[in-house]
């Protein structure tokens, strides 16, 4: 593999980062700007979503029937994310488009027009994507664990709530807009076919007049370990377990992401041996990594009848535990295969490279090469993720359920 | 990109769109069996017996599966629908030999008793996950009503009684009937060898029998009514329609495609204006869906309840509209525009490939190449989709609802 990785930093602080793919006939991008759900005032989740969402009712002298005709006459295959420090504009289109899309991003970014009229609109698409959530109970548990193992605002989920949305008024969503949509901590990534002086260039032009705002990030903060049931009229019971781990940018974030892996990755993974393959206690297991740039949390997940909610737990938190003992050779070995083939993959994708060097660098402030990550991968091993657990065995795990019943965890979970 | 294809003498066939400069190559068994294909008591046997098919074999042991796949980094997984069942992965070329020689194993799998009430715990928990979710039921019963006694209307996962009902047996006579040499298709394509393909098939699958051929073609009038479903516990409305669509031999399918996108894809279309847009739904899409012997146009709406009987009059009047007005011409260039595009970059990644070439292939026996798809979008014209238009009116439909309403004036 060898990669050409262009990086640029524009005067008022966005940074371009580019990566050729030139055997594609697509560009992707991504911009991620810094204005996600935890810059919310507390008393208006829901601000940075909605935010988002009025974004795309028009911008420049498009309105917003132009706006969506003009991306839909370019082929532009798009989407919105909204993260705890980002929102995610994200978008993939034949290579010759990408200037002209580009230009109509930049008009979205610095000229919204945030119609006033359309706001009610934008409020019941918000009021109904928060009660969607609560027809998909496997979702809210999971968006619940954040929100209990993080302190808030981190775990926050981005729908927000009901008094949060009711409240937002026009020149809120314009003040967020004027406040967070800033150069500023603002990354566009962009991968696939282009010509880097002329990619440069054509960014150069819409965005270096882009006048940089200061915003201060609280500090990210993990909650101390609990136990929590959420009363859920269901038949299944959701069990969630948390564990702080090391972030992305930490030294040890290969052993961390190792251990993880073999726990919960894959239908080779402990998780899912344990506790479908062998006992058919669920449809769905499995264990990641949620990274922020400080904090880190294992979020696991099983859905199962409820009165097998205990045993699932059960099964869950012994596996949590035995990661201490350490991981076989044989099991990393099918985890490095694993990520090694999915790199190679992801040069068959410019959407999944665009947002991961745009995700690097945020966390890192560079693009970790995948030269970089498979040399590192090389030096991956058992008893280096073992030497790791040792040093940061899993334990005081924060427990979420939702079910009809509460769940006898007298296992002792957090008391570890 | 060259596409190559060769029949076995027991009827299994392999077909290839081979480009060796892909990174990686994706395989794909498509077994020609599905609810349709299932006997009344076997209700959800053929979802079922896919999640056997990985629990392994007289030489390997459902862990092991597991650790092979994940040991050739292999991205794969399975899946059942009405008309077939396809076990698929993308690897890295090196790798491709492995992953076929391990697909030819599961494919006649042990079907082990212990296995298949370990795993029958797996569905039934399955099959609870999606009852917790509102608007389990609806698509099935909608299915249902709109096809009638044709097979088509057979729910893919079954209930709780036929699966719990179910035994090894069973499934092994299913299985013997259903998986024969002639039902299927070894499709593949990015960085593949075909010759090496297919003597590796030759070797592998070579002494497989053939078995029963699909019974299609049964004759329904498709039903249309209309069935509200009250669940006071879900927060939403979530509402299915089923109408008559142009089939598959049918030269207006294409303008068939262009329509949904005209009508409902998700930005840009005039579902989207008269109901994203406006806020009036949260979620809306429109699709054709093609099968063996008969194609459908589906809606799918999730809306807050207090505004779904107005959202089915103005979806009925979209409807009506597009019929008496037509399309416009800049609508069509706009539908045409994105699938352009959208066809270009979904050929980038084999994995992305593979269902388009298969399906192409099962349902036509034809291989059509990016540059066809392209042309012959190209060539739609505004009065076939207007034809469609007329020949297929989509307010004669059957229309199913779940949700808290109970009071409708909609078709009452």
């Amino acid at each position: 593999m060898s990669e050409t990785i262009h990086t640029c930093q524009l005067p008022g602080g966005m940074v371009l980062v580019a990566e050729e793919m030139p055997w594609l006939r697509s560009a992707a991008f991504t911009f991620l700007v810094p204005a996600g759900s935890v810059f919310e005032p507390k008393e208006r989740a829901g601000l940075a979503g909605f935010t988002c969402e009025m974004m795309l009712r028009g911008a420049g002298d498009r309105d917003n029937r132009q706006l969506i005709l003009d991306l839909d006459t370019l082929g532009v295959d798009r989407s919105e994310s909204v993260g705890p420090t980002h929102i995610g504009f994200s978008g993939v289109a034949l290579a010759e488009r990408l200037p002209d899309v580009l230009s109509i991003y930049a008009d979205l970014l610095r000229r919204p027009q945030l119609p006033e009229e359309q706001l009610e609109a934008g409020r019941q698409i918000m009021l109904q994507e928060l009660s969607a959530v609560e027809d998909e109970p496997a979702q809210k548990s999971i968006l619940e664990l954040r929100r209990t193992f993080f302190a808030d605002p981190w775990g926050r989920p981005h729908q927000g709530n009901e008094p949060g949305i009711l409240a937002v008024t026009s020149d809120e969503i314009r003040r967020f807009w004027q406040n967070h949509y800033s150069p500023k901590g603002t990354i566009l990534g962009v991968a696939g076919r282009f010509d880097w002086p002329t990619l440069r260039e054509e960014v150069q032009r819409l965005f270096a007049d882009w006048t940089p705002m200061e915003t201060d990030l609280p500090a990210e903060v993990v909650s101390p370990s609990s136990v929590r049931h959420i009363p859920f009229e269901s038949g299944q019971t959701h069990v969630t377990v948390g564990f702080e781990t090391v972030p992305y940018r930490d030294e040890n974030y290969f052993e961390a992401w190792g251990a993880t892996g073999v726990l919960g990755g894959g239908m080779s993974s402990r998780l899912a041996t344990e506790v479908r393959e062998h006992r058919g206690l669920c449809y769905t297991v499995y264990a990641y990594s949620y990274t922020l740039r400080d904090k880190a949390g294992v979020l696991c997940y099983s859905g199962t009848s409820a009165d097998r909610a205990n045993e699932t737990l059960e099964v869950m938190v012994d596996q949590l535990r035995r990661l201490r003992e350490g991981v076989e050779t044989e099991e990393l070995d099918r985890l490095k295969s694993r990520i090694k083939s999915a790199l190679v993959m992801q040069q068959e994708s410019s959407s999944s490279r665009s947002s991961s060097i745009a995700r690097d660098w945020y966390h890192l402030g560079r693009v970790r090469s995948m030269d970089e990550v498979s040399e590192r991968l090389d030096r991956l091993s058992a008893a280096s993720i073992n030497a790791y657990l040792e040093s940061h065995p899993p334990g005081d795990f924060t427990v979420v359920t939702l079910g009809p019943r509460e769940l006898e965890v007298s296992l002792g979970v957090s008391e570890s | 990109m060259e596409f190559l294809n060769h029949k076995l003498d027991n009827g299994l066939e392999v077909i290839a769109e081979c480009n060796d400069r892909a990174y990686s190559a994706a395989i794909g068994f498509f077994v020609k069996t599905g609810s349709r294909d299932e006997t009344e008591p076997l209700a959800g046997v053929s979802h079922f017996l896919e999640h056997m098919a990985f629990k392994g074999t007289a030489g390997r042991t459902v862990d092991q599966v597991n650790r092979e796949f994940d040991a050739m980094g292999a991205h794969y997984n399975a899946c059942t629908s009405e008309e077939q069942t396809v076990y698929y992965a993308a690897v890295l070329p090196e790798c491709i030999d492995r992953v076929v020689e391990l697909w030819t194993d599961l494919l006649r799998p042990s079907l082990r008793e212990e296995d298949f009430e370990t795993e029958k715990q797996v569905i039934l928990e399955e099959i609870f996950l999606y009852r917790d979710m509102p608007p389990f039921g609806a698509d099935d019963r909608c299915k249902e009503l709109y096809f009638g006694d044709h097979p088509l209307g057979k729910s893919v996962l079954g209930t709780v009684d036929s699966i719990t009902q179910m035994d090894a047996a069973a499934m092994r006579d299913y299985f013997g009937q259903k998986y024969g040499a002639n039902r299927i298709v070894l499709v593949a394509c990015g960085n593949v060898d075909f010759d090496h393909l297919l003597e590796t098939a030759q070797r592998r699958c070579g002494d497989w029998t053939p078995g029963d051929d699909r019974i299609s073609g049964q004759v329904f009038k498709p039903n249309q009514q209309f069935l509200a479903m009250p669940k006071e516990s879900a927060t939403q409305q979530y509402t299915m329609q089923l109408a008559p669509g142009p089939k598959v031999d049918d030269p207006l399918r294409y303008a068939a495609k262009v329509l949904a996108t005209i009508l409902g894809d998700e930005t840009g279309s005039r579902m989207y204006w008269e109901f994203i847009d406006s806020g009036r739904a949260e979620h809306i899409s429109f699709g054709h869906g093609e099968y063996d012997d008969t194609a459908t146009f589906s809606t799918y709406l999730g809306c807050d309840p207090e505004l779904a009987d107005d959202n089915l009059q103005r979806l009925d009047e979209l409807f009506r509209k597009a019929r008496n007005e037509g399309v416009t011409k800049a609508e069509l260039d706009q539908a045409k525009s994105k699938i352009l595009s959208r066809v270009v970059l979904g050929a980038e990644r084999p994995r992305d490939r593979l269902f388009g070439l298969g399906n192409e292939w099962i349902l036509r026996h034809k291989y059509e190449s990016i540059e066809d798809d392209l042309r012959e979008v190209r060539a739609i014209t505004l009065d076939q989709v207007n034809r469609v238009l007329a020949d297929y009116p989509l307010t004669q439909n059957t229309t199913v609802t779940i949700g808290p309403v109970t009071d409708w004036s909609y078709r009452s």
